[in-house]
């Protein structure tokens, strides 16, 4: 560890324990029914000691004092864990602070997209502040400018520094349209200029809302942390009652035993202290913190809690096969003419389609026409380039033929080369008449089978040949999707290839079912689909027609590269825009639930201790006999009652690394989960009470 | 203990558990609507109730409606119970000439077996006339039992159906239960109980002269006695399949006229458990999943033979002050010669299990760990197969609990049989758990601290605190056992009884109801590998867990003033 993390940290627990004496405040305290009975008990305690060392009170004022101190110590301890678990993401949020400072911003006028492209830099602008920026607004920023707020650039290509929000220092590229156009206000612009419409007003940013969250300021609680507080104020409840109706049961007692002096107050309140769940309660909200903290610290922000704990219950896991399952993106590899048609000529119409081509498959099949035929690629004027889209699912080229390029015709006539996938440019042959397309079609399938991509490239409607693009699969994404399997999580490969292909990906990947030629429409279908069936989804997406699936899916994780449509649709944004991230984000959920679940077992199955410790001890004058119930021998009634009060307040503190740490998760079916995590919490809650006790015992009498 | 007390428990289990799934798998045809063999016999009469009452057999409820109808029909069938005991005097079917009962008895006895709990401050020979006997609580005998059947039978349409409001028709419910299922098994066991002299007659109390002549308190000579008889065998019947346990004779169990043989004990003793046992496996079918429904079958099991095991043991240990006065054997104290020691401790496990609280032996006598057995069982909610109906629905909201920690540790939110546990089940659940503890505790403070509530401790003791505790725990958990030795025919206790009997009925009903509704509308989720599987010996093994350590160590404060501290003292 370096000497600025152990200073980093000291800094924490100094604000930590200042922090657990202003969480004091009732106010505060009243969020959580568990503590706050806890803090009543500590007035009441003191109340008592108050009393006692006037003399008035009912039990020496020193094992009255000791226990008002350790009741406080056990309030503390709970708000210390919190207060832990909070700085850590005071810290993110200060430094994101001073990122998201007052910046001036320079302000456009509205124009159309048009001229500010034509103008650029150089587009009158006045300056205002950053504040006083709205939504829908546009700015201009250039080299060395802080973004003034988020916005979707409407004009320029620029290098940005978001290491502000990322913390990572390579510098990114954002440009007009497609799926980088999203800005974050409070990054740094390192060359060119943007022109910028403003998504949010001031304060609800996206910087705002990260903000936000690593805070916990605006933390709301999840459904399961609801329910937990409703069982954890039922057993309160039972333990007030039990302890409550004790005083009227050991007066009676006393007055027909003859003998002895009724329960004190005192030892009421550390009974019921000891029974309540605390060790649950105190360390609650530390470990719900702690689960966004984690995350944050995988870089990914959660825009709610509810997101992180429903990350927990997803089972199905739709993955993009581009960059999730395969590497990078699929490479051309061959040109494989038909109907006569030579390869090189088939090379050279595809090439002229991928021209204006700018993804990654675009390019490689440039790159392969020129390593294969020394095609060189060039731009004519005239030439009109029809863009891919997800609905026509094919791009290519129209212009005017020429001698110079191989072709029908001698000039005049327009020629068309378009390259698509397959089943598209079928419809298109078969559309423009052109019934012969076997050859292609096999050729097709025989690429596809292997789990290559085939794109078949038509000129003027009739068919050329097919463009193979090979996919590759990561390493060890076998074994992750087994572990998945293993979990009870169903993954689903979502892919635009056809189906051949898919599952030719699919079989070599090791997923569980995929989706073929996926529209944003299927995918929202699928989404939906499992959701009837009783499914929780997961997803990631980046572009903007990932938009609608990414609001559907219960959880939806946003590559930081993405768009602004899409972050906004997700409840997740991983920064450092890593797609296999969804699988960490899942145990991360279910840890959070999993260290929720097991210390309440824990603290539940504390109280059978307690209970041997105090009761002897508390009706031992009235009936002696009972201490034959005292197992553990415990010196005197006043050390046994103080001796399980102070474990219950050590027990919370030395929970609490386990609390911000989370229950390790392990990819094993849910019936060993549940046997190893019993025998851990509910059996070593069962007996580490009674040694614990024991030796406080040992120790108090030792002392006195 | 000779081998004979080994056997006994081992066949009474045994044969219990033989005649859960044919019993059970009957039960469930009955509510799946299939084809009954009694069909031809019954279903002309199921029609002609319909037709008779306006019900619409095939129109179904909310839980609302449904928690609605069951509470009406609840409260109007105590109006009536009431009504008929303060005018029994003008009443036909009353050959002893009995006059009308007190208000707070009144009171007391109507809500007792409106609740199923069959509590009774008073002495039935010596108070109810033949026709408030039988058209009064033997009616409630049958209709209360069904009515904790309609609920369970509510809870399993919420865990079967999803996204739908309807819970099923409280009306064809508490029908079906009635004319399927309690009224034929009643026949059946109240012919057997008649083969073994088990009276049942509309004839006068006979007087006959006694074999061996007494004196009364005033020293005049005492030759003929006056025998108490009457239609006893119907009503024993159904107060033993029934879970309710009202005596014809105040007795009970013990009276001769009431249990005649062995074979009538062991027949009781059979009827007792046979419909919460059965209800199990009905269960497990409706779920269409039965291993489920032996699961917790097993978990009770469980429970169940343990506690068989130290009340039969603690009952043969007897006491040692009495030893210590050359009395050989165990504790034959309040117990019948004819019964004797095992008899009797596994019919007071077995009537507490179930919320029956039938005796045939005094419970008040038992050793104090003998005592503290019955008294537990009732303490973990009656849910060790528990009331008809309401034992298994009690356990489900154990399970609820269960299954949510035991969800939350394998790291997904909690689901039982596809469907979400969330903060409405487990508010729900809570107040299930909450309401019979909360009653009970705070009942016997009330009476502990109130002058009205000591001046009947006739035992004024740890014994005494015990018996208060145990009235308060017994009409809590709608058993209605008693530990005696406490004056409980009294305006006092009459009222604070018969609130605690309210209480704990229809707050763990209405909020049981309340689950069945949410969880019907929610959607189904298939199981997978991630999903906690819940009929495994380790769930077994933790809900026995949740229901000692929640359902039980809450009393033991309280035990520890009682039960513990007298055996503690008994030894000293």
């Amino acid at each position: 560890m370096t000497t600025k993390q152990t200073t980093f940290r000291k800094e924490i627990y100094q604000r930590a324990v200042i922090e657990s004496f202003l969480k004091l405040n009732p106010r505060w305290m009243v969020r959580n029914p568990v503590m706050f009975v806890v803090e009543v008990g500590s007035v009441l305690a003191t109340v008592l000691w108050i009393q006692a060392l006037l003399s008035r009170g009912e039990t020496p004022a020193g094992f009255v004092g000791a226990i008002a101190l350790w009741l406080w110590f056990t309030v503390l301890f709970a708000n210390f864990s919190e207060a832990v678990a909070e700085g850590r993401g005071k810290a993110q949020a200060e430094s994101l602070r001073k990122a998201k400072q007052d910046t001036p911003a320079k302000r456009v006028a509205g124009l159309q997209v048009e001229s500010l492209q034509a103008e650029g830099a150089n587009v009158k602008h006045e300056i205002v502040s950053s504040t006083a920026l709205r939504k829908d607004d546009l700015y201009l920023v250039v080299a060395g400018d802080i973004l003034p707020a988020d916005g979707e650039i409407v004009a320029g290509i620029a290098s940005v520094d978001e290491s502000a929000v990322t913390g990572e220092s390579a510098p990114v590229v954002r440009e007009a349209g497609g799926d980088r156009s999203a800005v974050t206000g409070g990054t740094r612009l390192l060359s060119d200029w943007l022109i910028v419409k403003v998504s949010a007003d001031p304060g609800f940013g996206f910087l705002d809302r990260m903000i936000n969250m690593v805070e916990g300021a605006k933390r709301q609680k999840t459904p399961n942390e609801i329910a937990l507080n409703i069982l954890l104020a039922g057993f309160t409840i039972i333990f007030l009652v039990v302890c409550a109706t004790l005083l009227p049961y050991s007066l009676y007692s006393v007055s027909v035993a003859g003998q002895g002096t009724a329960i004190t107050i005192t030892v009421l309140i550390a009974l019921l202290i000891c029974l309540i769940p605390t060790t649950i309660g105190g360390l609650l909200s530390a470990i719900g913190i702690a689960g966004m903290d984690r995350m944050i610290q995988r870089n990914v922000i959660a825009m709610s809690g509810r997101a992180v704990e429903a990350a927990g219950d997803v089972d199905v896991l739709l993955l993009d096969k581009t960059g999730t399952i395969t590497l990078g993106n699929r490479q051309a590899v061959e040109f494989i003419p038909v109907n006569g048609v030579t390869a090189q000529e088939l090379a050279e119409c595809a090439q002229l389609a991928s021209l204006a081509d700018e993804t990654p498959e675009g390019r490689s099949i440039v790159v392969l026409a020129k390593e294969k035929f020394g095609l060189r690629g060039q731009t004519m004027e005239k030439m009109r380039f029809v863009p891919f889209t997800a609905q026509t699912r094919m791009s290519g080229v129209d212009f005017p033929s020429s001698p110079l390029l191989a072709g029908e015709g001698q000039g005049g006539e327009v020629v068309s080369i378009r390259k698509g996938a397959p089943d598209t440019m079928l419809e298109l042959i078969q559309a423009n008449g052109n019934a012969n397309a076997s050859d292609l079609k096999l050729t097709i399938d025989s690429i596809a089978r292997t789990g290559g991509t085939p794109l078949a490239v038509t000129r003027n409607g009739k068919a050329l040949g097919v463009i193979h693009l090979k996919d590759i699969v990561k390493g060890g994404m076998k074994e992750r999707f087994m572990h998945l399997r293993k979990m009870g999580i169903k993954t689903v490969m979502i892919t635009g290839d056809n189906p051949l292909t898919a599952a030719a990906i699919a079989a070599e990947a090791g997923v569980d079912d995929f989706l073929a030629q996926a529209t944003p429409e299927a995918k929202l279908k699928l989404i939906r689909e499992y959701q009837t069936g009783g499914r929780l989804v997961a997803m990631t997406g980046d572009g903007t027609n990932d938009a609608p699936a990414l609001a559907q899916a219960d959880v939806a994780v946003a590559m930081n590269t993405g768009t602004q449509p899409a972050r906004e649709a997700a409840n997740m944004v991983d920064l450092d825009s890593n797609p296999t991230k969804l699988i960490e984000i899942v145990e991360i959920g279910k840890q959070l639930l999993m260290t929720r679940g097991s210390l309440t077992t824990f603290s539940i199955a504390n109280d059978v201790a307690k209970y041997f410790a105090i009761i002897p001890a508390a009706f031992a004058s009235t009936y002696p006999v009972l201490n034959s119930l005292n197992f553990m021998r415990l010196a005197t009634p006043e050390s046994a009652i103080l001796s399980a009060v102070i474990f219950n307040a050590l027990i919370i503190v030395a929970l609490i690394p386990l609390a911000l740490r989370g229950v390790p998760y392990r990819a094993v079916g849910a019936a060993q989960l549940l046997r190893d995590n019993l025998l851990i919490y509910g059996l070593g809650g069962l007996i580490a009470p009674f040694i614990g006790i024991k030796l406080i015992d040992m120790l108090l009498v030792g002392l006195a | 203990m000779n081998i004979y007390d080994w056997i006994q428990p081992i066949f009474y289990i045994t044969v219990l558990l033989l005649l859960a799934k044919p019993l059970g798998s009957y039960m469930a045809r009955v509510y799946q609507n299939e084809r009954l063999f009694l069909d031809p016999i019954l279903a002309p009469v199921e029609r002609f109730i319909y037709r008779a009452s306006g019900i619409d057999s095939k129109s179904e409820m909310t839980w609302k409606t449904y928690a609605l109808a069951m509470f009406l029909f609840n409260i109007l069938g105590l109006l009536f119970v009431y009504l008929l005991q303060r005018v029994q005097g003008f009443l036909p079917l009353n050959p002893q000439g009995l006059g009308a009962i007190t208000p707070d008895s009144s009171w007391n006895t109507a809500v007792s077996f409106i609740t199923n709990t069959n509590w009774q401050g008073y002495s039935g020979e010596t108070t109810m006339s033949c026709f408030t006997q039988m058209l009064g609580l033997t009616v409630q005998n049958f209709v209360s039992a069904a009515t904790g059947m309609a609920v369970l039978v509510a809870l399993i349409r919420g865990i079967i159906r999803h996204t739908t409001k309807e819970i099923g028709n409280f009306w064809v419910d508490l029908t079906k239960s009635t004319l399927y299922i309690l009224l034929p098994l009643s026949l059946v066991v109240a012919l057997a109980l008649v083969s073994q002299g088990v009276v049942q007659t509309f004839s006068e109390y006979q007087t006959v002269s006694m074999l061996q002549g007494t004196t009364d308190a005033d020293g005049n000579a005492v030759t003929e006695q006056v025998i108490a008889v009457g239609p006893a065998a119907s009503q024993v019947a159904i107060k033993q399949l029934g879970t309710n346990g009202g005596g014809f004779f105040n007795v009970n169990s013990a009276h001769p006229l009431e249990n005649s043989t062995p074979l009538s004990n062991f027949i009781e003793m059979l009827s007792l458990l046979l419909i919460p046992v059965a209800l199990c496996y009905t269960y497990g079918k409706m779920i269409g999943d039965t291993k489920q429904g032996w699961a917790l079958l097993t978990a009770m099991t469980i429970i169940f033979v343990a506690l068989i095991g130290v009340a039969v043991w603690a009952e043969h240990a007897g006491n040692p002050a009495i030893q210590a006065l050359g009395v050989v054997g165990g504790n034959m104290e309040g117990k019948e010669a004819r019964f004797g020691i095992t008899t009797s401790a596994l019919w007071a496990t077995a009537t507490t299990a179930v919320s029956n609280g039938a005796v045939n032996s005094m419970l008040d006598s038992f050793t104090p760990l003998g005592g503290l057995v019955p008294m537990w069982l009732m303490q973990l909610g009656e849910i060790i197969y528990g009331g008809v109906g309401s034992g298994l629905y009690g356990m489900l909201a154990f399970v609820i609990i269960a299954v949510f920690i035991a969800g939350l540790m394998v790291g997904r939110t909690p689901e039982y049989l596809g469907k979400k546990i969330e903060a409405y089940e487990m508010k729900m659940a809570s107040i299930v758990i909450l309401v019979p503890l909360v009653t009970v505790l705070v009942g016997t403070a009330i009476a502990l601290m109130s002058e009205a509530g000591r001046a009947t401790i006739y035992n004024p003791s740890a014994h005494g605190f015990s018996e208060v505790l145990y009235a308060f725990t017994s009409t809590a958990a709608n058993n209605g056992s008693a530990f005696a030795g406490l004056g409980a025919n009294n305006p006092f206790y009459n009222t604070a009884l018969g609130l605690a009997m309210l209480l704990a009925r229809y707050w763990l009903a209405i909020p049981i109801l309340a689950i069945a509704g949410s969880l019907a509308n929610k959607k189904k989720i298939p199981v997978g590998s991630g999903t906690l599987p819940t009929h495994t010996p380790l769930f077994i093994g933790w809900l026995i867990g949740v229901i000692v350590i929640v359902g039980a160590l809450s009393y033991l404060p309280a035990l520890a003033l009682g039960p513990i501290v007298e055996h503690l003292l008994m030894f000293k």
